[in-house]
């Protein structure tokens, strides 16, 4: 069997055409007029942590809509999977404020009809329309909870308790870091020198300039060596403070309430220079196959019991106000321990996760976009 | 004298090694009486309660049937174009045999994140859904490969002459593949089946580019691994997988030490 | 049947014929959702993302390879994939003789498929549960630990770092090193050391002369897979590995999976590819193929 060169050239000619792209339309969907009938089948997209048995199994009992889950830690992960072949995918994700506009301008999500989500006019004024999932009056999500990042320690070995995220960038806790490998993480060294180096003048931990950004990235390369790993999943965490590997860590509520579960002392704190925290939003996909089942959901997990439930079981807050007195009812005192009653002053301190933009705040467009923070850490991680 | 002593460290060495590969085994299988969610050394109290859940946990039932469905149908396939690939590879001559057979070893050697993300660019590319098929089709390549290497040495190493005596005597093609070579190459493609068995159960990486929100049991272990609740969990269920395949296992590994004796 | 005799008896006169009619099927899939794909991986590999909408951009662009070279902290991450894949390797390499010399020259009949079925037998409890297992060993409070403390020795603290890596991979992969090994060795006719030592060669020489020389294919094909297999992976580094243990595969797996950055993704992949390809040429003169 002789293969010539020309036969060579055409298969190989073959396979090229083969591996040409043609183009592929979004299409705009418009928001679902009514619920009609469950579907059977829910796939969602969640942080570790937000669809637990507890009120997932109650959903499924009532709405016939199997849940099927696919967990992710990090925003950007959560874009990743909406967009994974092309979407229809997944029907629903609990996306943070850094994805939530990401999501919205490449066409991954639906608009809500907010007419059929009746917990929203409950909600907290600040989240029944904000600027991370509405957009020019039309919504693209519905808020669920907030809450803030935390600095996690060992109630043993470190003494006295820490007050300021200055404990994660000392030498003498070498050996005994973990922080999120995720890039935003990049805002919380931003927020940390903000306060301890003015000079720099840092506003927004989310909007940086160049020489900004190369304070960032000094620091938290001098960081690295104190490093014992980058957390990726919540449960690494969870491992590296139960089995001694970390004595401190940048954490969400989630692995300190897991931890004190199951015996392990340790606490969290929010340090004085501020923190960094999420607002969540549950949104459609736009090539949604159970649209009808996602609705059932948001509408599921909007009402004030289960809202309670999240709330307590991650340690956050609730968007919907009515979730306080239910709080209290399943866990006495949870609602002003989760600051379910606090109000606008307490979301105001949290620098909530944003998309870094080139364009900064200020009017000005000399700001380093998501794309040069993914960048810069790899770069910091080596 | 001199020669015992190396053939003791030998032995030695091997009951180390064994020693190197078990014990991991034997942790996992330890971890699943653990009472605690979270796994730490030494185990502090020791349960059955996870046995309980798990085998109440339809999620894992549902992912431990699509694992199996998956593993059968790419091994199916695969035994099929492993085998006819390497029949056609034996008889190839020529300049362009030996660009093929470098050609057709590229799955199982370049590394899997290669294939799995090339499938995955490949089908964002034409629109695919990615689905059930798309998981198939990952597998599907890289158990061929398999199951063809197992038959081509197989044949590689089989007399010739078998084949065309019975052509000789008058039998056709057909004949002669299906009465003399097939059942010489049968547990050359049942050990190359059983392997792309194994390796399409486990698979993770091909698997996390090429499945859709369909959730296979490497995959399921992974969101309990990274989400840290029901850990014993996966511990159970790498018990029972383990606790079903060791008998099939040896068994073929019996059946293929005595067919290789047989052909010797 | 008198179409298909018909059509057999052509496959028989026409062995070309035949062995095209046998390679279709194969040959069609592999073209198809093989090569095809990798071309398609290529030729992204020369696009953009726009980075908001996360829409590919086609055209054809250095920029992906021109990032990936400007930026040496690529180059760190490549030779620390393809260092700790040439250790893993040797590693395996070296453990895998005296298990596979055993395998086939002491093993009884009975034994030997026992071995074989244990070698195995690890293949089928789950890679990720392996890998959790050994972050229980080598943590802080880890297994490990806690034997060095019994024995009185002093603690190890190789729990997330790259020898962690090391350690871990080297143990996925040894069966995938002993197996090709072992087959080699297997069909070495025992007549032919009998021989070696009747000509006087002392037990070391007629392994270094006659054994070692003749496992060569079954040692390299066996290198093709835990180098292979070392270099593509992501999952044990993101499990086990410590600041600074990243791979090529993170940072593919992070672009596909996480920033969704297929072209960048794309060419950094070039790269494992190039190094694979360059392998197999030379273990393909080492006679390897016969051996896989």
């Amino acid at each position: 069997m002789k293969v010539s060169m020309t036969c060579l050239t055409k298969a190989a000619a073959m396979i090229v055409s083969l591996a040409l792209p043609f183009a592929q339309a979004a299409s705009a969907a418009e928001p679902l007029s009514a619920i009609g009938k469950g579907e059977g089948a829910l796939n969602i997209v969640a942080w570790e942590g937000y669809a637990q048995d507890d009120w997932v199994k109650p959903f499924e009992a009532k709405t016939g809509c199997k849940v099927n889950r696919k967990y992710a830690g990090s925003s950007d992960e959560m874009v990743a999977l909406m967009r994974s072949g092309g979407g229809g995918q997944y029907d629903l994700v609990s996306a943070s404020g850094d994805a939530t506009l990401r999501l919205i301008y490449g066409h991954n999500v639906q608009p809500i009809n907010i007419a059929l989500i009746p917990a929203w006019t409950n909600f907290i004024p600040a989240l029944q329309g904000p600027s991370f999932n509405t957009v020019k009056g039309v919504h693209y999500g519905v808020s669920y909870e907030w809450g803030p990042n935390t600095l996690l320690y060992n109630t043993q070995k470190v003494t006295p308790v820490p007050t300021s995220w200055s404990v994660i960038y000392d030498e003498a806790n070498k050996g005994k870091i973990t922080v999120p490998d995720n890039p935003i993480q990049i805002a919380d060294a931003a927020l940390y020198l903000s306060k301890t180096d003015p000079s720099l003048g840092i506003t927004d931990p989310y909007e940086l300039t160049q020489p900004q950004m190369d304070a960032v990235v000094t620091l938290l390369k001098k960081q690295r060596p104190l490093i014992r790993k980058y957390w990726a999943l919540a449960s690494d965490e969870i491992d590296l403070f139960r089995n001694g590997d970390v004595t401190l860590g940048a954490a969400w509520p989630y692995q300190t309430n897991t931890l004190q579960a199951a015996k392990v002392p340790v606490a969290d704190t929010l340090p004085t220079e501020g923190v960094t925290g999420w607002a969540d939003t549950w949104m459609v996909s736009a090539k949604s196959p159970h649209p009808n089942c996602a609705y059932e959901w948001i509408n599921y997990v909007t009402t004030p019991y289960v809202q309670a439930q999240q709330a307590i079981y991650f340690g956050e807050t609730p968007a919907n106000t009515l979730a306080c007195a239910e709080m209290d009812k399943q866990q006495a005192g949870s609602c002003k321990q989760y600051h379910a009653d606090a109000g606008a002053s307490y979301f105001d301190q949290i620098h909530f996760w944003k998309t870094p933009l080139k364009a900064c705040g200020n009017g000005q467009s000399n700001c380093l976009d998501y794309g040069a923070w993914q960048r810069a850490w790899q770069e910091i991680k080596g | 004298m001199r020669f015992d002593l190396a053939k003791t460290l030998l032995w030695a060495s091997v009951i180390v090694i064994l020693l190197f590969l078990f014990v991991p085994v034997a942790i996992i299988m330890v971890y699943a009486f653990s009472a605690s969610n979270i796994q730490g050394w030494p185990i502090q109290s020791f349960s059955l309660q996870w046995f309980a859940r798990t085998f109440a946990d339809d999620e894992v039932r549902a992912a431990l049937f699509l694992s199996v469905e998956v593993a059968v149908v790419a091994t199916a396939l695969a035994m099929l174009m492993g085998l006819l690939a390497a029949l056609a590879v034996y008889r190839l001559r020529g300049p362009g045999s030996e660009a093929i057979a470098f050609a057709v070893v590229l799955p199982i050697a370049l590394p899997g994140i290669l294939t799995g993300m090339a499938l995955n660019s490949y089908f964002v590319l034409w629109g695919i859904n990615l689905s059930f098929w798309t998981i198939v089709i990952g597998h599907g390549t890289f158990c061929t490969v398999i199951v063809y290497n197992n038959v081509i040495a197989r044949l590689r190493r089989l007399p010739p002459s078998w084949a065309e005596a019975s052509g000789d005597l008058g039998a056709g093609p057909w004949r002669t593949f299906r009465l003399i070579t097939l059942p010489m190459l049968g547990s050359a493609l049942g050990a190359g089946a059983l392997l792309a068995f194994a390796l399409s159960f486990d698979e993770v990486i091909v698997t996390t580019f090429t499945a859709g929100a369909q959730t296979t049991l490497p995959l399921w272990i992974f969101g309990a691994i990274r989400l840290g609740q029901h850990l014993p969990e996966v511990n159970v269920v790498v018990c029972v997988v383990i606790l079903l395949t060791i008998l099939p296992v040896l068994l073929a590994q019996r059946l293929m030490g005595r067919a290789a004796l047989l052909h010797k | 049947m008198p179409a298909s005799a018909s059509l057999s008896g052509l496959l028989w006169r026409r062995p070309a014929w035949r062995v095209a009619a046998l390679i279709s099927l194969p040959a069609i899939w592999f073209v198809l959702f093989y090569l095809a794909a990798l071309a398609a991986m290529f030729v992204s590999s020369f696009h953009t993302v726009d980075e908001l909408s996360g829409q590919i951009q086609p055209g054809w662009t250095l920029d992906n390879f021109r990032q990936l070279l400007g930026d040496w902290t690529y180059g760190r991450i490549a030779l620390r994939t393809v260092g700790i894949a040439a250790a893993v390797t040797l590693t395996d390499g070296l453990l895998a003789w005296p298990f596979a010399y055993v395998m086939a020259r002491y093993a009884g009949p009975r034994l030997r498929p026992a071995l074989m079925a244990l070698v195995m037998l690890p293949l089928w409890s789950s890679y990720l549960a392996r890998v959790y297992a050994w972050r229980l060993i080598l943590a802080h409070d880890g297994a490990l630990n806690w034997l060095l403390h019994g024995l009185g020795l002093p603690a190890a603290s190789i729990g997330y770092s790259n020898w962690a890596m090391w350690i871990v991979f080297t143990y996925l992969w040894l069966p995938f090193m002993i197996l090709p090994l072992f087959a080699a060795l297997e069909r070495i006719p025992p007549s032919l050391l009998e021989a070696s030592s009747d000509l006087g060669a002392a037990g070391w020489r007629t392994f270094r002369r006659v054994i070692v020389p003749l496992a060569m294919p079954g040692l390299v094909a066996g290198s093709i897979f835990t180098f292979s297999l070392t270099l593509g992976d992501y999952i044990t580094p993101l499990l086990v590995g410590g600041p600074g243990s990243d791979f090529i595969g993170n940072v593919v797996y992070s672009n596909v999976g996480v920033s969704n950055n297929i072209p960048f993704a794309a060419a950094f992949a070039v790269l494992p590819l190039l190094v694979m390809a360059g392998y197999l040429l030379i273990a393909r003169k080492l006679g390897a193929f016969d051996a896989l």
